[in-house]
């Protein structure tokens, strides 16, 4: 493994010796906790300790709420409400779990923002992006089901309706619906399988991190300036670099501690804020609700799906020439999921040599539109599907497209991009001044 | 830079939010000043106590709230009515079908309160938090900070937004109500003020028993909430210390790398 070259963990006691030439277990602990990270990392690399903190919550408070709840459609609504009045700690455990998935979301978006202007997702760490692109969609359909097993009416007509997406792909689409539904419509088999699904992909998520782990622990961390740590020898390595341990640990503690604060105050003071009240309300298969609204982490990518009608020009341009294979609805279950697949091809898309944002003058314009334009589209799957909202989100669906399709490919090429400093190791002095004590060599 | 990333992405939280309260359509909700608003707003005992009458007399008629076990009534954070009350009250006011005796008997506190949906009723029991009131669950999440999920007062303002006004639509009477969405409803007015009294003697106008029973209802909805309060201070109290060790812990350990330089990043 060619990683950055740093000291390695040497068994000095027998035992130690003994351990280590059977399995060397305590060298890769050893050397993922002190594996060389660049010193001048900003507080926008704090999000993977928060992402692997809100996994384990996740994982801890799921297991304990699978204790008492029941995936049963008569049960499912009540076993939740015991879970919630006669459990010792239950309420808290439900609302920990119910808020850790919009932590969870939080954390990812602005992970993935940062990859997205840092350029992380650049050559050599493209594996990383494609890991974590894997892990966000893993994470859509835990959350998605998730939601379901409470089995109130927006967990019921929420799965109907994206379940529905699925009946729109052409000739497979019914067959698969009826898989993922196991049977015509959402009913006690679509609860079961959800609840074992939704058991199962935290795990699949769990060994995919560890990966995403092992990928950029191989490649180094990225850094604010996109340069690269030098890895000529030990000695330079060093000049560029600190251990993880205990400088960025603290600093991810820290950072830690701070959004556990808010988090914790939201759980306290008003644990339904992001959620649906009429998910209070038994599902019912006679009633449906007056706006059918997904979680607010899916918003973004709803507003896509809704954005490309039948009146699109598009729409109707591949609808007429796939001979109505492609009709409105399977184009917008095509767009939602695109727009998630350009994003994972941005490694490819992206054709400028410099990496970071921070030296590319147009590109951060650019990039900004992109951020204000997924708050909107997350506004805007809100909306109910009338105008002008429709307008509106087919324009800020075409910049999502349009960014990752053809500014990302024609900005390497027209833009000037400023110099960039020639070592981390400069860049960090520049802002901090010099080390009062040189590092030991 | 990216400060503003962060501010963009609680904007969104609020934008999105704010959202659904265009949802409500020319609903009439009153902010209602309850007792357990806010992060140190705690359930006033009598209150809920009776609120509990309130529903006992009038609303158990036709709702129920099947969710709610009758032994919670003298719990700590609730009404808290002794024991032995609880059983009196029980047995006093609620029939459950055993089908060990195959038969019917009084209530007992490990029972729930009877399901009830003879006259189409919803249950009540999540009713404070299965409705979006002004303020909640969806808008500012600054307001439900400071004022609650806004259920409760939703529940309020139906209770005194009768307007009098009468329809048939359908063999069905329709009664005007200024806070149901859509204006009309089809529970005729269930509380017209002095409905019933009280053993301590306390206000009965319609404004005064309305707000005690959305009170007692949000207790049934939530009756944990005076518990997960506390459970939300003390957490936030100790993490707040705990960042500010972990903080100083950082700038100690950071202040040899980074000098005496500027502080910039």
């Amino acid at each position: 493994m060619a990683g950055i070259p740093h000291d390695h963990y040497e068994p000095k006691t027998g035992g130690e010796k003994w351990v280590h030439s059977r399995l060397p277990i305590v060298g890769l602990l050893y050397d993922t906790i002190m594996l060389p990270t660049p010193k001048n990392l900003n507080w926008m690399w704090i999000w993977g300790i928060i992402l692997t903190f809100c996994l384990a919550l996740q994982i801890v408070t799921g297991i304990i709420l699978a204790m008492h709840y029941t995936p049963h459609v008569d049960l499912a609504f009540a076993s939740v409400e015991h879970i919630m009045r006669n459990v010792n700690g239950g309420h808290m455990l439900r609302y920990l779990h119910m808020n850790g998935a919009s932590l969870f979301f939080i954390a990812v978006y602005a992970h993935i923002f940062r990859g997205l202007y840092y350029g992380s997702y650049k050559a050599p760490r493209e594996i990383t992006w494609i890991i974590g692109m894997l892990i966000f969609v893993l994470m859509m359909g835990a959350g998605f089901m998730g939601y379901v097993l409470p089995w109130g009416q927006m967990s019921f007509w929420g799965a109907t309706v994206i379940t529905g997406l699925f009946g729109a792909i052409p000739f497979i689409g019914e067959p698969i619906q009826t898989l993922l539904l196991g049977g015509p419509a959402v009913d006690n088999a679509t609860l079961n399988r959800f609840f074992s699904l939704h058991y199962l992909l935290p795990f699949v998520i769990a060994g995919l991190v560890i990966v995403h782990i092992w990928a950029f622990h191989t490649t180094g961390n990225n850094n604010p300036t996109g340069v690269e740590v030098r890895r000529t020898s030990k000695a330079d390595a060093e000049k560029d670099t600190l251990p993880f341990w205990p400088y960025f640990v603290i600093k991810d503690l820290f950072a830690l501690a701070v959004i556990l604060a808010v988090f914790f105050a939201v759980v306290g003071f008003m644990p339904n804020y992001l959620g649906h009240p009429d998910n209070y309300i038994e599902a019912n298969a006679l009633v449906t609700p007056a706006h059918i609204v997904p979680e607010w982490y899916f918003l973004p990518f709803y507003a896509i799906l809704r954005a490309f009608t039948s009146e699109v020009w598009i729409v109707i341009f591949f609808e007429f020439i796939t001979g109505g294979i492609i009709d409105a609805k399977f184009f917008g279950v095509l767009a939602m999921f695109g727009a998630i697949i350009v994003m994972a091809l941005a490694p490819w898309l992206d054709t400028s040599s410099v990496r970071s944002g921070r030296y590319r003058p147009m590109f951060k314009w650019w990039f900004w539109i992109l951020v204000v334009d997924f708050i909107v589209l997350m506004w805007l799957g809100a909306m109910p599907a009338e105008e002008p909202y429709a307008t509106f989100s087919l324009i800020a669906s075409a910049y999502w497209f349009g960014y990752f399709l053809v500014i990302l490919p024609l900005l390497g090429v027209i833009e000037k991009p400023l110099p960039q400093p020639a070592t981390i190791e400069a860049d960090f002095a520049a802002h901090y001044g010099k080390p009062n004590s040189a590092p030991a060599e | 830079m990216f400060k503003k990333l962060s501010i963009a992405a609680i904007a969104a939280l609020a934008l999105s939010s704010g959202a659904f309260a265009a949802g409500g359509g020319d609903q009439h909700i009153e902010n209602i000043d309850f007792s357990f608003d806010g992060p140190f707003g705690k359930f006033d005992q009598n209150q809920l106590q009776r609120g509990l009458q309130v529903y006992t007399e009038v609303c158990s008629a036709c709702h129920g709230l099947k969710y709610v076990p009758l032994r919670t009534l003298s719990e700590e954070g609730g009404p808290h009515l002794p024991e032995d009350q609880v059983r009196a009250y029980a047995s006093e006011n609620f029939e459950v079908y055993d089908e060990a005796l195959e038969d019917t008997r009084p209530a007992t506190p490990v029972d729930h309160f009877p399901e009830n949906n003879g006259a189409g009723a919803p249950d009540l029991s999540m009713m404070a938090k299965a409705r979006a009131g002004f303020h909640g669950p969806y808008g500012l999440g600054i307001n439900q900070f400071l004022f609650g999920m806004g259920g409760p007062d939703y529940i309020a303002s139906l209770l005194t937004g009768y307007t009098g006004e009468e329809k048939e639509e359908a063999g069905v009477t329709l009664y005007e109500n200024t806070a149901f969405p859509g204006g009309w409803i089809s529970m005729a007015p269930p509380l017209y003020g002095e409905d019933v009294d009280f053993n301590d003697g306390h206000a009965n106008d319609l404004e005064h028993i309305s707000e005690d029973v959305s009170a007692f209802l949000m207790w049934t909805a939530e009756p944990k909430m005076m518990a997960r309060k506390q459970a939300g201070f003390v957490s936030v109290f100790f993490l707040t210390i705990l960042s500010v060790l972990l903080y100083l812990t950082n700038k100690k350990i950071w202040a040899p790398i980074k000098g005496k330089g500027r502080k910039e990043s």
